[in-house]
């Protein structure tokens, strides 16, 4: 794409996969322009980048939505450069302030970060120039501890909490309104159990659930705390007790339910 | 324990590690031995390694490592067909260095200072473990915060996050005066943690 930019527009100082956003733009207009980042002339910036922003709109649609709020931006300023400012005016303290003001800490703050990004480059360079030592062996080795119990199944948890569910008295046959936890609230209160264990059997989850609605509640939150990856559930053998393990959760791990990522 | 003998032990386990090896993992695998003493045989170690070896000692990621030396890299690749490192864009670059610097930072922080909309980014990073979720705002729409991993650390070959580049050396870069500071400390109070990984304390505010 860029090289048939360049081919219908062979002239054109500039190739618009240079600049990423709008205060990109401004920054080349000023340094090209060779003038104080602290004293911008507004007219020929504001032209300057509108003429930018007329050649953008042609080639590539996708980017002009933040551009042209900027364009609003830089149009609002120039109008209010316009107008004399009334400094006597106590009633608006913000016209003491040069209307350019905050666009220039915008720009100082986005340049800042370019540079900061720079060298954080340079040692990224530096490190990924430094070999360690790969050894699959070690690997093998870390893992080993995990690998020797089983990671239970969904139908041996499930089969456990039907033994878990037999096992509670029958409560009384009222419908009263009763007190539900949430699941997330029911997560919470696991994890800090499981942060004073680190583990515990697979029964003593259900310990404090009286009613049936709450065994239940529980074990859905148990089966949400796997997906999320803050437990995990063991056996060491077949059909043997079921314990919960409290794990370092990975990076990837999914969020809770509904949590959109990013 | 002999002062040599300890320093041989934790120049052993820095090399047969396959990560960088905290001053904290190596007191407690050297129970016996004063902190001050293992940091005495680090430093020393340091000193060692540093010159006329193909190998030195380097403090990364809140641990120690044996590393090749950079400038022998050439060298080290033609022992490998081809370098696959994932390289960074420069977009990923810059998101990266505002979270860094301005952690816990959330999404629309980071667009107000970049101009530009991150999400795409911010994916990518996330995929890549060089930031985290950390916690919520507690503005309106309570947004993500972000803040950048140990991976991240370690792949930019930082020590911690103190020993990010310092503004003195981004006006250089830069060409021009960088008039304020960028690396204010963040405000932590901000931030709403619901991971546990790092504390054993129960999450403070019901996640939805």
């Amino acid at each position: 794409m860029e090289q048939e930019f360049e081919s219908i527009l062979p002239d054109y100082p500039v190739k618009v996969a240079d600049y990423e956003g709008p205060l990109d733009l401004l920054i080349h207009l000023i340094k090209r322009h060779e003038v104080d980042i602290y004293d911008i002339p507004i007219a020929l910036v504001t032209a300057q980048y509108l003429e930018y922003l007329d050649l953008m709109g042609e080639l590539d649609l996708d980017v002009a939505g933040e551009f042209l709020v900027m364009a609003a931006t830089l149009i609002q300023i120039k109008s209010r450069m316009l107008v004399p400012r009334n400094d006597s005016d106590p009633a608006s303290p913000e016209d003491d302030e040069d209307p350019r003001d905050t666009l220039v800490r915008r720009l100082l703050e986005h340049q800042k970060f370019k540079a900061a990004a720079e060298l954080l480059h340079e040692r990224e360079t530096i490190r990924s120039a430094q070999w360690t030592r790969p050894d699959a062996r070690v690997e093998d080795l870390v893992d080993e501890p995990f690998e020797r119990e089983l990671e239970v199944d969904l139908f041996s948890l499930l089969k456990a909490f039907q033994s878990v569910l037999a096992r509670s008295q029958p409560g009384p046959r009222v419908m009263l309104p009763t007190e539900t936890v949430p699941i997330e609230t029911r997560i919470q209160q696991l994890v800090a159990r499981l942060s004073e264990t680190e583990a515990c059997g697979f029964e003593e989850l259900f310990a404090d659930a009286s009613s049936r609605g709450d065994l239940i509640t529980t074990f859905l939150a148990l089966l949400e705390m796997i997906r999320m990856k803050i437990v995990r559930v063991l056996q060491s053998e077949m059909c043997g007790p079921i314990r919960v393990y409290r794990r370092e959760r990975p990076a990837d791990a999914p969020d809770l339910m509904g949590e959109p990522r990013g | 324990m002999a002062d040599d003998n300890v320093k041989a032990i934790v120049e052993a386990l820095i090399f047969a590690s396959p990560e960088p090896v905290s001053l904290k993992t190596l007191t407690k695998l050297l129970d016996d031995e004063p902190p001050e003493h293992l940091e005495e045989a680090l430093a020393s170690l340091v000193t060692d390694w540093e010159e006329g070896r193909g190998l030195q000692l380097v403090e990364v990621a809140e641990g120690y490592q044996i590393v090749t030396r950079p400038e022998l890299s050439e060298w080290v690749r033609r022992l490998f067909h081809e370098r696959s490192a994932q390289r960074l864009s420069v977009q990923a670059l810059e998101t990266l260095a505002v979270i860094a610097y301005r952690q816990p930072v959330t999404a629309p922080e980071i667009t107000e200072i970049r101009g530009v909309n991150t999400s795409g980014v911010l994916s990518t990073l996330l995929e890549r473990h060089l930031v985290k979720v950390t916690g919520r705002k507690s503005v309106i729409g309570r947004p993500f915060l972000y803040a950048t991993t140990r991976e991240f650390l370690d792949r930019f070959g930082l020590r911690d996050l103190k020993d990010l580049p310092k503004v003195e050396d981004m006006a250089e870069a830069l060409g021009m005066d960088v008039p304020e500071a960028l690396t204010d400390p963040p405000p932590m109070d901000e931030a709403l943690p619901f991971e546990t990984d790092t504390s054993p304390e129960p999450p403070p505010e019901q996640v939805h």
